[in-house]
């Protein structure tokens, strides 16, 4: 199905029978959805688009590339820098900003501006009786009623299919550095968290492959100044780095066709070196250490127990035999019974996403 | 302004009630005799005020689940309290309520540099929150003007923002995990100190949730390492559309201030003559706060400075020193003082585009003139973010609702524009009933939905936020 407007949208939803595996462009949805495809890619346009005010209104299908075209015409972008995981889950097509929303999906830029979800100014979406609800709007600021925008950020279609989406919006910078330093991951880590407890509003901190990076950006001469504090804040082997590509570590590409599972755990950051350490596999570390992106090869790996009451697990991809293993974090009782509640709320057939997004 | 009506069947029995509290609560935390419950019948929207049947005020997460499953067998509502700042109403009790204030839960219980959170009591005020970690370089970044006595229970509960959200966005940006005490006495948590809670997001629609979903007992903050400094500007301009436009400019141009604060002509000649803070006598004045090192900060004023002169300000001023960046902040500071020095006043809250700033404020002006009562507009203009203060008598018999209706129809324009109704303050009693003209029955209905998941009887602060028909079912239980 692939309903062109969002009335079509609604009956589509209204009418189904069975279980809904909702899709934009299919390129980074994860779990183990079963049932009829309903596509949003049909919902397609930019409504409108106030680069003064910083807002952007867009249909949930529209290509996320068209988006960020229009916005890099006005020197603008998505804060929240985006990733493309493509290739990590050896998908084709082209992502949709519905999706984006849907897995709030959020890059490196994480630490400095937020998510997916603070860039977000409101939603319009349709439940699974059919209604079609908004919530929010297109201001910076809103607290009109329950924030139903952030509920549906990140709710991979359990609670609805976003038919239109507004967005904050951020200036591109006018330069940008990167500094990195070959180190072991403990003192690389260390390193990170210092750089984030300094003033110096650092918008990278990641370690891959040996090597930790911090980025900068900003106006020209603050961020010549930021790096130049930095290095002798942090000392060791830290030097500017014109070859560093950030896009390694938003897209996880250095796990990109490779075999094994991937797990994306996210964990208090001083706590990252040492779950890293217990878990044979390699790791890519985003966010200060707030974010592991952990390869291994082992099914049987318990990765949960790992991170237990530093943060939470999900599994991104599986390898064979892990059909029993859940793709989202196992809740605690409580939480797990309100979230049941919503979901029983806004879509009380249980037809969307059961066993994961697509 | 219509309340529900308090349950006899509660009244009646409030000895039995008190008396289950009291197994619960030491003495001092049950508060019963109606010349002490007064303390407790207003917040900031002090037009409306009403006392309590009991007034609770525990120390712990434990107590507040006491009091909550006490509350819940007994059919009682609960109107939770912070510091009873709220200017919507949002902890204005009835009569057959419990008010649970978290004032005596203020302790800080952790404070993580290397990761950069401080988890408190919700009860700790907004400032001591700062206060805690300042010394060590740090700061909590939403600062909502009351921010010396409103609560983080409260700022939570309401979203609050703060001249500086422009650039470090609201509470919700910078909450990372709550313990949510529901009505049934249920205690979750929820998030923790890591980026993001994980599964559905109950943190995003906890937060901003006036008090409806549960009683948030503690609460694990993001905090900031201070910026080296900050510095601001002083722009005045003798047209509202040019103000609005050098804002668009400076925001269109990349820059990112901490603050871009908007003053009108009434404002500005209230302030003057109450602070005397030596602002030029225009038709509109920005107040630019941009931060970083002196270069940094000399750098942004530089381009800031180039985009104002093109709008030809009738003036430019910037700070050389501490004491000048004192002088130009202090008439802003001192604006709703000065307001209410003239008369009483109501303070409006709606958000709107910033592009239609200029018509925006264009029919204000005519309403004001329509309704007969002045207006003074402050506002966070980066963000759109609006506070028109209307002047009223309180003593003139129908003055204040003639000024109700004025705002409400401010309100409606800013919702007509594409803006909201509220930015920072919440709905409250105050907005509830205006609800419907921005949001659709469906669209209330999915809100209400949330509440029907956490607090299934409808107990907690039930007479808010969604207009009194639109739950009168859900009330009755
Ligand atoms: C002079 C002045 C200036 C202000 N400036 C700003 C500003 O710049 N920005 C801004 O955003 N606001 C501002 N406010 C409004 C107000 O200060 C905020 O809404 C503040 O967050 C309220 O906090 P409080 O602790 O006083 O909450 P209260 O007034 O006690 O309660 C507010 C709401 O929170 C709920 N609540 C309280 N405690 C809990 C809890 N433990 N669990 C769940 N719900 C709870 C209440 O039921 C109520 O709905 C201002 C108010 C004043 C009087």
């Amino acid at each position: 199905m692939q309903p062109a407007n969002e009335a079509e949208l609604s009956e589509a939803v209204r009418l189904a029978v069975g279980p809904l595996v909702l899709r934009g462009g299919g390129t980074r949805g994860i779990g183990r959805a079963v049932g009829a495809v309903l596509q949003t890619s049909g919902l397609t346009g930019i409504e409108l688009y106030e680069p003064g005010a910083l807002t952007l209104v867009a249909r949930a299908g529209t290509p996320l590339a068209e988006v960020e075209a229009v916005l890099a015409a006005e020197r603008q972008r998505l804060a929240f820098e985006v990733p493309d995981l493509r290739g990590l889950l050896g998908r084709e097509g082209a992502s949709t900003v519905g999706g984006v929303v849907a897995a709030n999906a959020s890059g490196p830029r994480r630490v400095q501006v937020g998510a997916c979800r603070d860039a977000l100014l409101g939603v319009r979406f349709v439940d699974g009786t059919g209604a079609v609800i908004k919530n929010g709007g297109r201001v910076m600021k809103n607290v009109t009623g329950y924030d139903l925008v952030k509920l549906l950020a990140g709710s991979n279609g359990a609670l609805g299919v976003l038919s239109e989406v507004s967005f904050r919006v951020q200036a591109q910078p006018e330069a940008v550095v990167t500094l990195s330093a070959e180190t072991d991951a403990p003192q690389g880590l260390a390193d990170l968290r210092r750089a984030l407890g300094s003033p110096f509003d650092v918008s990278g901190a990641a370690y891959m492959s040996g090597k930790a990076m911090l980025r900068l950006e900003g106006m020209a001469g603050s961020v010549r100044y930021r790096a130049g504090q930095l290095r002798a804040l942090l000392g060791g082997g830290w030097q500017e780095d014109a070859a560093a590509d950030w896009r390694q570590v938003r897209d996880v590409t250095p796990f990109a066709g490779r075999a094994g599972a991937v797990w994306r755990l996210v964990v208090k950051p001083s706590e990252a070196g040492r779950i890293a350490a217990g878990l044979p596999g390699e790791a890519i570390f985003d966010w200060g250490g707030g974010l592991i992106w952990l390869l291994t090869q082992d099914p049987a790996l318990d990765v949960r127990a790992a991170v237990a009451g530093a943060g939470h697990a999900t599994l991104i991809r599986a390898l064979p035999g892990m059909q029993g293993v859940p793709v989202f974090p196992p809740e605690p009782p409580g939480v797990a019974a309100l979230t049941a509640g919503l979901r029983a709320k806004f879509d009380p057939r249980g037809i969307f996403n059961a066993g994961g997004a697509a | 302004m219509q309340m529900p009506i308090a349950s006899a069947r509660v009244l009646d029995r409030k000895a039995e009630i008190v008396a289950r509290l009291l197994t619960v609560l030491p003495a001092d935390a049950v508060i019963f005799d109606p010349a002490e419950t007064r303390a407790y019948e207003c917040d900031a929207l002090s037009a409306y005020a009403c006392a309590p049947m009991v007034a609770v005020l525990p120390r712990s997460t434990a107590e507040v689940a006491a009091v909550l499953r006490i509350c819940h067998q007994e059919g009682v509502p609960v109107v939770p309290r912070g510091s009873g700042t709220s200017l919507a109403g949002g902890a204005l009790p009835t009569a057959d309520c419990v008010i649970l204030g978290v004032a005596r839960m203020n302790a800080v219980l952790e404070t993580d540099y290397d990761n950069r959170f401080i988890r408190v009591q919700s009860g700790r005020t907004n400032l001591s929150v700062t206060g805690a970690v300042e010394a060590d370089g740090f700061f909590y970044a939403p600062d909502p003007s009351s921010q010396l006595a409103c609560a983080i229970a409260g700022n939570v509960a309401m979203n609050s923002g703060g001249a500086h959200c422009l650039k470090y966005g609201v509470t919700t940006n910078n909450l990372l995990g709550v313990t949510l005490v529901q009505m049934d006495g249920t205690a979750v948590e929820v998030g923790g100190p890591w980026m993001e809670a994980g599964g559905i997001d109950l943190l995003g629609v906890i937060c901003g949730s006036e008090g409806q979903l549960g009683v948030v007992t503690e609460a694990t903050l993001r905090i900031l390492p201070k910026p080296e400094g900050a510095r601001p500007v002083l722009v005045g301009f003798d047209s509202n559309e040019v103000a609005g436009a050098c804002v668009s400019d400076i925001i269109k141009a990349g820059i990112l201030p901490v603050a871009i604060e908007f003053m009108d002509r009434p404002c500005i000649r209230a302030t003057e003559a109450f602070a005397k803070a030596g602002y030029p006598d225009c038709e509109a004045l920005l107040i630019i706060e941009v931060e970083g090192s002196p270069a940094e900060i000399d750098e942004q004023l530089a381009r800031i400075k180039a985009i104002a002169m093109a709008h030809n300000p009738v003036e430019f001023r910037e700070a050389q020193d501490e004491d000048q960046a004192k002088r130009i902040w202090l008439g802003r500071k001192s604006a709703f003082g000065a307001m209410g020095q003239i008369n009483d006043y109501m303070c409006l809250d709606g958000t709107i585009p910033v592009s239609s700033l200029p018509y925006v404020l264009r029919r204000i002006g005519e309403m004001s003139a329509e309704f007969g009562l002045d207006v003074g507009n402050v506002f966070h203009a980066g963000d759109g973010n609006m506070h028109p203060l209307i002047l009223y008598n309180a003593n003139k018999p129908g003055d204040l609702e003639l000024c109700e209706a004025f705002g409400a129809e401010i309100l409606k324009l800013c919702v007509e524009v594409g803006g909201c109704l509220t930015g920072e303050h919440g709905v409250g009693i105050e907005k509830r009933d205006l609800m419907g003209v921005q949001y659709s029955a469906v669209d209330l209905e999915a809100q209400m939905q949330v509440k029907d998941v956490f607090d299934p009887k409808w107990l907690l602060n039930p007479a808010k936020v969604f207009p009194l028909d639109a739950t009168a079912v859900r009330r009755a239980g």
